[in-house]
């Protein structure tokens, strides 16, 4: 899933300054299942954006609303249900959900609650990991199903570099080495002269480098 | 300049049911303080920080939280998630630049011991000192 965090109060409070009726729009996919953007934390956002129009004398109508996804243009119709009861958005969905606000809405004020961190999985209740930097080039195959390039401090691809240490990371001692996780793992599965090989120079051009990336499923398009 | 606090206390069944038998006669007996109002939970696991915030929208100068022991709460750990949910609250007020104390969380054993009464005059001491809350018209 997306993983994402709520930007700081004074951050969005400045965003929302010059507005009287303010539409906090909560997204039910994955800002809902990391508990950043759900319904339950627009009902707080809105509650605190009260409480802080309050606190400097001012007043606004803060409505809380919800989308199934903030990600898909059919979904984005469905804030026409709250036409002309807003000022402006603040959308608790991650950056694409603000984006695909922008992009259908072009007369429209739209703002990011959130800040949208990285692709992760629940490692344990209330927290999150990043395992996947969305590289365009997926090289799981090659390690073991762990990510050398998102895991990596380095992105590395022919690690562990000389800093891993009883395992672990350099960079930050409570990560664990995911060099040392794919050759132990390698090594469980019998896989370990796969290691031996020398990973090319990767083409880092699907990786983004090149501008926004698109994909485009001719078998789903609805164009000729 | 005195005044009187508008201070909501959200206690879980197992902290306030002796404390509200015979209609809190009790507990004004022992000093509880007028100003400060009561809400009943079956457990404060069951607190949302949208009751503690929207206490605050509503006017309240304080809010606070009593439940079980964290070791020894009914539901094992309703408590030490109210207290969570507490923080967040006070973690928000601070972003907001106000007092975080204006919401406290406190575990206390069941049923009426004199601590239900000693922290309610704590709170009520506290916030008068604080002095209005920031959030009123």
């Amino acid at each position: 899933m997306i993983v994402a965090e709520r930007k700081p109060l004074a951050e969005i409070m400045e965003m929302v300054r010059d507005c009287s009726r303010i539409l906090v729009l909560a997204c039910r996919g994955c800002v809902t299942v990391c508990s950043a953007g759900g319904e339950r934390e627009a009902e707080i956002l809105a509650s605190l954006i009260r409480l802080g129009l309050k606190k400097e004398g001012r007043t606004a109508d803060v409505r809380v609303g919800s989308l199934v996804r903030q990600c898909d243009r059919e979904y984005i119709e469905a804030i026409d249900q709250w036409q002309g009861q807003y000022d402006a958005i603040v959308s608790t969905a991650c950056g694409v959900g603000v984006n695909f606000i922008a992009n259908l809405r072009p007369d429209e004020h739209v703002y990011p609650a959130l800040n949208t961190t990285f692709f992760g999985g629940s490692a344990e209740q209330g927290v999150w990991a990043e395992q996947c930097a969305g590289c365009g080039d997926c090289v799981l195959h090659l390690t073991g199903g762990l990510c050398p390039v998102a895991r990596c401090a380095k992105s590395l691809m022919n690690g562990p570099c000389g800093g891993s240490v009883d395992g672990r990371c350099e960079i930050d001692p409570s990560v664990d080495c995911i060099w040392q996780m794919i050759y132990d793992r390698m090594g469980r599965l019998d896989r370990q002269e796969e290691m031996a090989r020398t990973a090319p120079i990767r083409d880092w051009s699907a990786a983004g480098h090149g501008g926004p990336r698109k994909q485009v499923r001719a078998d789903l398009t609805v164009n000729p | 300049m005195s005044f009187t606090p508008d201070i909501h206390l959200f206690s879980c069944h197992y902290t306030s049911q002796q404390g509200c038998a015979l209609e809190g006669k009790e507990l004004k007996e022992l000093g509880f303080p007028d100003n400060i109002r009561l809400h009943r939970l079956v457990c404060t696991g069951k607190l949302e920080v949208t009751t503690l915030l929207k206490a605050f929208e509503e006017g309240a100068d304080g809010v606070y939280v009593v439940g079980c022991p964290v070791s020894g709460c009914h539901n094992a750990q309703g408590s030490a998630r109210a207290a969570k949910r507490v923080e967040a609250v006070r973690q928000a007020l601070s972003e907001l630049d106000v007092e975080p104390d204006r919401a406290r969380m406190f575990h206390l054993e069941r049923g009426l011991h004199p601590e239900f009464v000693d922290v309610a005059r704590e709170m009520n001491r506290d916030i008068e000192k604080m002095g209005p809350s920031p959030f009123h018209d």
